[in-house]
């Protein structure tokens, strides 16, 4: 995590409270109507917002060239904006001309939005592009959606009647809609808008609406992501820098336990929403042994995974909720048969299908109890995108050394977001020992015996002469592994299995407490709301207010410190986004009274409204804290 | 993979589990012929792994001293999958049945075999569920009384041949529980091929359905009402194989052998290796009382091995790229930060 570099100075982060999209295209591609559309419905639905027009400098510069090209910008926010003119995260890029003008303005992994048809060799040419920029990999440090908005809106007016000039003037109306989707604000506003600016041309109002319409549900099929974890690092610790998603992340510290162990990666997945880029990612690294399996559902993602487990490799599988629904029995049976195995489980809005572009922490509950019997799992999550990647290697090392499942909750927005990485050197990565069982002459094999300091069993591998043996999902003997009905075996093992589990408490490092030790105020945390609580609890310190934050990257189970930890303050505050899951486990465990801030919008908090929020904790908590 | 000569025997196969089915159930003999067959394989033990999921025939893998993976509800040919993806060099064998592997495990069965991973997949069809006590299964027959459908069973009946023919499996045949000659061939030859090794053994369940198989099976009868399919070979049955199968168009019919107007060359001959499963399907779907029901090896082709593949794409992965894991990580536009003077 690069909250606190390793010289303690502070990382400041902002995230999602503020947007700038530039739309830009051709003079005559309409990006000043979908510019101000956009602008009026954002001041609409509450946001701040700011804009800035920008037309072309000649009056008459050809079509398709970079002097002809037209922009609007626009930003809005959850909070007020102070800052005009900042560079825009989002373009929208009509044709190539707009692409080449805007370019040079946009900061590294800003979102670029194409109109892919316009990208054709004549259009290049106007440009000036000797090959297209969507094929030469230049623009491999941004967000690239290529959409082909002309030919979709062209079919999606081809019933109307209208003529090909009249049809290609709403593919402005089309990008809109893709915005508004990608930005979630409602298109009523517009739809009203045009019918009455079209008043008499009632075939063109009904043609931008469809436009319009159409757009919006490209980016709801086409599972299009906004979210973005914008990270402004007031100072970093010095070395070389990426931006790295969430996802890249899982998968490159996935990557760097295979090369730290020397065993190899096997990654079994079906692919989910948000969770398939860690596919994609691996699978292009067969270089280095990594197994990709595309498995037939997700139950087969996981067994096949179970199964190179067994094999001795590292056992990966990764899905969103719904598929961590389905994939319940078979983590139970590696919880039985006691492999190392890790599961990521990228979070969506949920129940059910929910909504598969919008972030949600609702599936801890999931993570801790979701399966029959007891059948405790150690759950760990990575608090922003590039600590995917620490806490990676972190699931991998508890799996490995305690024999047991890991369950790493990332969520959406931080599968999606990004944040400067700081590279690490090979050498800096952490150790990571793997000892296979052996044979050992004269001694009958035991495969469910217990290492005394972690419970651990040993991992013997098929092939090993000396150590065949059978594993099962039936309740197994103590210590041989045989099939056992015995009720007292059975609660030996649960407690066992339990224990083991807990014991994990020992091996993971001590909660850390961002701000003073003690104060009114205990702001608490897990996952991807991070950014937002640092920042708001951050703003408090710096106004002389006692509230300090303790973010939870080790769920289950807790640090060993953390109920002394919670006992130090007068209020402990815990925004989540979900119902209070976190906060059910935390009063059950320690019988504090955590309190709850619960929103589950499909949005990630903003830093204003926490900010509010802890300022009347603040207020509440009347007395100082006693001690 | 070169495989190492070793001598090993029968009881080398056999675990000092208590074996616990029912006195006089088919699995023993299926068992017994498993552990007969492997160490003529010249295996290692300790390359030998039997994954099950749940059912009557999901034990067997306790039974076997091999290593062994009794895992859940139809789920074994995921794991073997993954097991085999993993170490290629282990043998691998699937042990599941009607319930477990066309019911709730259908789907996995299905994709093991499309893919061709090389796995031995023995499925025992004693069409009935016995673990759970007499329900009907999916190759139960029509109208057929069970616990679960006392007014007779309306689910109409799979074949697992058809399902494994139509899936593109490289390996299909089926055999029976009594005839233990024939299904150790059978199983030798599953167990030598590459790729996917479907088997359907008709497997006796003594409690639940019992003499399932007796209308064609029963050694009274047996060789008037199975075929035993030979690779080239004309199909001709009967205890004085006075009969053959001849193909009507697609239709199979029984003709005799003495008839005068008959022809040689008109006969059925039975040929493993056609790419086209037709001929395969036909043979399937040969029921008794009408056809004689066949046994033996229905298809067998060479077709890419999955876990071959995968372990061929990593090999030509790594002569194009060596890997370095510092260059993936700087993959990408990259910016350095200078320490800040003070």
């Amino acid at each position: 995590m690069h909250a606190d570099d390793a010289a303690g100075r502070v990382v400041e982060r902002k995230e999602l409270s503020r947007v700038t999209i530039r739309f830009s295209g051709d003079s005559g591609d309409g990006m000043q109507l979908a510019g101000t559309h956009f602008t009026n419905t954002s001041a609409l639905i509450g946001n701040d917002v700011s804009s800035l027009p920008e037309f072309p400098a000649e009056i008459r510069a050809p079509a398709g060239s970079v002097p002809g090209v037209s922009s609007f910008q626009i930003s809005f926010a959850d909070e007020d904006i102070f800052t005009p003119g900042d560079r825009p995260d989002v373009l929208v890029a009509m044709n190539p001309a707009a692409l080449k003008a805007n370019l040079h303005d946009l900061p590294r992994g800003a979102t670029i939005i194409v109109n892919s048809d316009e990208f054709h060799a004549a259009n290049l040419k106007k440009a000036s592009y000797a090959r297209s920029p969507l094929e030469d990999g230049s623009l491999a440090s941004f967000r690239l959606f290529e959409v082909p908005i002309t030919s979709m809106n062209e079919r999606t007016l081809a019933e109307t009647g209208l003529g090909s000039h009249e049809v290609a003037r709403c593919k402005n109306f089309f990008a809109l809609g893709l915005m508004y989707w990608l930005y979630n604000r409602p298109i009523d506003p517009t739809l009203r808008l045009i019918a009455d600016k079209f008043g008499r041309r009632a075939d063109l109002a009904v043609a931008n609406q469809l436009a319009l319409k159409a757009g919006h549900a490209f980016g709801e099929t086409a599972e299009m992501f906004s979210e973005h974890y914008v990270v402004r690092p007031a100072h970093l610790k010095p070395g070389t820098y990426r931006n790295l998603t969430g996802n890249t992340a899982t998968a490159l510290g996935c990557l760097a336990v295979s090369q730290i162990t020397g065993l190899p990666l096997f990654y079994g997945s079906y692919p989910i929403t948000p969770a398939s880029e860690i596919l994609h990612e691996l699978s292009r690294f067969k270089q280095f042994g990594v197994k990709t399996f595309q498995a037939e559902d997700e139950i087969a993602a996981i067994g096949s995974t179970i199964g190179a487990a067994f094999g001795g490799a590292l056992g990966l599988t990764g899905t969103s909720g719904p598929g961590f629904a389905l994939k319940s029995e078979a983590l139970g049976m590696a919880v039985m048969t006691e492999l190392p195995l890790v599961v990521v489980n990228v979070q969506r809005a949920g129940p059910s299908t929910g909504m598969p572009t919008r972030t949600e922490q609702a599936d801890l509950l999931q993570a801790m109890f979701g399966r029959n019997g007891e059948s405790p799992v150690a759950v760990l999550a990575p608090a922003t995108p590039a600590d995917c990647f620490e806490m990676a290697i972190e699931a991998f090392r508890l799996a490995l050394r305690h024999m047991t499942p890991v369950v790493l909750l990332s969520d959406g927005y931080l599968a999606n977001g990004s944040e400067p990485w700081r590279v690490p050197a090979l050498a800096d990565l952490p150790r990571i020992e793997v000892k296979y069982a052996e044979a050992r002459p004269g001694e009958t094999f035991r495969p469910y015996a217990r290492d005394p300091q972690w419970l651990a069993r040993p991992w013997a591998v098929p092939g090993t002469p000396g150590l065949e043996h059978r594993l099962g999902t039936l309740e197994k003997q103590d210590g041989s592994g045989t099939v056992s009905y015995d009720g007292e075996n059975h609660h030996r093992m649960v407690e066992l299995r339990a224990e083991k589990i807990a014991r994990i408490a020992q091996d993971v490092p001590p909660q850390e407490v961002w701000g003073g030790d003690e104060g009114r105020v205990l702001v608490l945390g897990w996952g991807s709301t991070f950014g937002a609580l640092r920042s708001a609890v951050q703003r408090h310190r710096r106004e002389g207010r006692a509230v300090s934050h303790a973010h939870l990257r080790y769920l289950n189970p807790f640090p060993a410190n953390l109920g002394e930890i919670l006992g130090r303050f007068e209020r402990v505050w815990l925004p989540e986004i979900n119902l209070g899951q976190l906060a059910l486990l935390l009063r059950a465990r320690f019988l504090v009274d955590v309190l709850g801030y619960n929103r589950v919008a499909g949005q990630p908090f903003g830093i204003s409204e926490i900010y509010d929020q802890i300022g009347q904790q603040y207020e509440a908590a009347s007395s100082p804290p006693a001690r | 993979m070169s495989t190492p000569a070793v001598k090993l025997t029968r009881k080398d196969m056999v675990s000092d589990q208590e074996v616990r089915w029912c006195p006089g159930c088919g699995d023993y003999a299926i068992l017994s012929q498993i552990q007969r067959v492997l160490p003529e394989l010249g295996i290692p033990r300790e390359n030998l792994v039997f994954v099950s999921g749940i059912g009557c025939s999901s034990r067997l893998p306790y039974y076997m001293s091999t290593y062994g993976f009794h895992s859940i509800h139809g789920r074994a040919p995921t794991i073997a999958s993954g097991l085999k993806m993993a170490r290629p060099e282990l043998h691998v064998w699937v042990i599941t049945g009607d319930g477990d592997g066309l019911s709730i495990g259908g789907n996995h069965l299905l994709h093991a075999m499309r893919r061709n991973v090389d796995l031995k997949i023995i499925l025992f069809n004693n069409q009935i569920y016995g673990l759970t006590k007499g329900q009907y299964s999916p190759t139960s027959e029509f109208g057929k009384k069970t616990k679960s459908s006392p007014h007779g069973n309306i689910d109409h009946p799979v074949r697992p041949l058809s399902v494994a023919l139509a899936a593109e499996a490289s390996f299909v045949a089926r055999s029976i529980d009594r005839d233990t000659k024939h299904l150790q061939q059978v199983l030798l030859r599953a167990a030598r091929h590459r790729g996917t090794a479907f088997v359907e053994v008709y497997q006796n369940c003594v409690i639940f359905n019992d003499g399932a198989f007796d209308e064609f099976a029963d050694k009274e009868w047996r060789a008037e009402r199975t075929v035993v399919l030979e690779h080239g070979q004309p199909l001709i049955f009967g205890a004085q194989r006075d009969k053959g199968i001849r193909a009507s168009g697609v239709r199979p019919e029984i003709v005799r052998l003495d008839d005068p107007e008959l022809q040689r060359e008109q006969l059925l001959v039975h040929d493993e290796q056609r790419e086209d499963p037709t001929l395969a399907m036909m043979l399937d779907r040969m029921t008794s009382p009408e056809l004689p029901v066949p046994l033996g090896v229905f298809r067998a082709v060479e077709r890419p091995v999955y876990d071959e593949l995968m372990e061929q794409q990593i090999r030509q992965a790594r002569l194009r790229q060596p890997p370095d894991l510092e260059a993936v990580f700087r993959q990408g536009d990259t910016w350095e930060i200078e320490p800040e003077a003070d």
